[in-house]
């Protein structure tokens, strides 16, 4: 079934394998998100984390409220301008290696509310990585973002977190 | 019967202060000279026969290219209502432009503390003597009075000014390494 029936039947053996493929491995199937969540789409977003949808399933049982010890970063709902600065200093906090989903429209571009006071897509001042449409999402559709994650994780290589690039490690943010 | 008790009790006691006063679809309005509105809610407070007890909301009008002519272009809107005998009331202050002042109603209903705020940072208009008058929705360093008329919709550039977050790493994970 699973690593197990590799084992001989004394229970010796060992087997090969790249740590590309164990690192990515653990960190896709042990996803860590931190919920920011605004608006509706949040609702969406803790029934998939209910019962019925189930996340769990997927390796994320657990919800970090603490940027600190969470790789993946689920925006739900509209950014307000008074918001973006908390957003931003949240991203900062999240340790590397970080992934991102804006849920819905409104984190993807702002939605309806074309306003002086919201704003048009965090992807303007933050990476993202997954989009979902929506408004809000479906459970299903964020199941298939968080799916995509796991794809881009499972993708991913140690060797590009050696070394920073542009050396622009310590000034992590540039202005416009 | 009652409509016309509210409007007789404010007309014998301040037939001077009044404006303009009318019934529009059940709804009682009566226009004020803003220069004694303080002493005018006191006594609507006060008075045995009204006690209106309660300010169900206050906020402001921005009358500016306004269908109909107004006397000012700013109006500051007060919802009253007596819990004791039902009745509803809605009192208008007309203040212009060049002079946006009024007086606080803090002292006599608590509640206005947050609608003056709120009317103060969207119109800009100011209320003397309130307990504590800045900022309640904005953001602090917020310029401009985004409810009057004149205000762009789209801002002039609060939502385009942030800091821009690149990745750290380059882990563009799509792109196939060569080596």
């Amino acid at each position: 079934m699973g690593l197990e029936s590799n084992l001989n039947t004394d229970g010796g053996g060992f087997m090969v394998t790249t740590v590309d493929s164990v690192v990515n491995w653990a960190r896709k199937s042990s996803l860590w998100p931190m919920p920011f969540g605004t608006a509706c789409c949040a609702i969406e977003m803790m029934a998939t984390y209910a019962s019925r949808y189930d996340l769990a399933r997927f390796g994320a049982e657990r919800m970090s409220f603490s940027p600190r010890q969470a790789d993946l970063l689920l925006i739900g709902g509209r950014v307000p301008i008074k918001m973006m600065p908390v957003l931003q200093k949240i991203y900062e906090q999240m340790s590397e290696p970080k992934w991102v989903i804006s849920i819905g429209a409104c984190a993807s571009s702002g939605g309806l509310f074309d306003t002086y006071s919201m704003i048009q897509g965090v992807d303007q001042f933050i990476p993202v990585d997954v989009y979902v449409p929506g408004c809000p999402p479906r459970p299903e559709n964020f199941i298939d973002a968080f799916m995509k994650i796991q794809k881009l994780v499972e993708n991913d290589s140690v060797k590009n977190y050696k070394k920073p690039k542009n050396n622009s490690f310590n000034k992590l943010w540039q202005t416009n | 019967m009652a409509d016309q008790l509210i409007f007789d009790k404010i007309k014998e006691k301040f037939s001077d202060e009044i404006l303009d006063s009318y019934e529009f679809r059940g709804d009682k309005v009566v226009c004020l000279k803003k220069d004694n509105v303080l002493e005018i809610m006191e006594f609507l407070n006060t008075d045995s026969d009204l006690h209106f007890d309660f300010l169900a909301d206050l906020t402001a009008i921005d009358y500016l290219e306004y269908s109909e002519p107004q006397p000012e272009r700013f109006a500051v809107v007060y919802q009253l209502y007596s819990h004791e005998f039902k009745y509803e009331l809605t009192i208008k202050v007309y203040i212009p432009e060049e002079d946006l002042h009024l007086d606080s109603v803090y002292s006599i209903w608590k509640t206005a503390d947050w609608l003056e705020r709120e009317t103060y940072e969207m119109f800009g208009i100011h209320f003397r003597h309130h307990p504590n008058l800045k900022k309640l929705l904005l953001p602090e360093d917020f310029k401009g009075f985004p409810e009057r008329k004149d205000f762009p919709v789209k801002g002039i550039g609060y939502r385009e000014n942030f800091p821009i977050y690149s990745r750290p790493f380059d882990n563009n994970y799509l792109r196939k390494e060569e080596d």
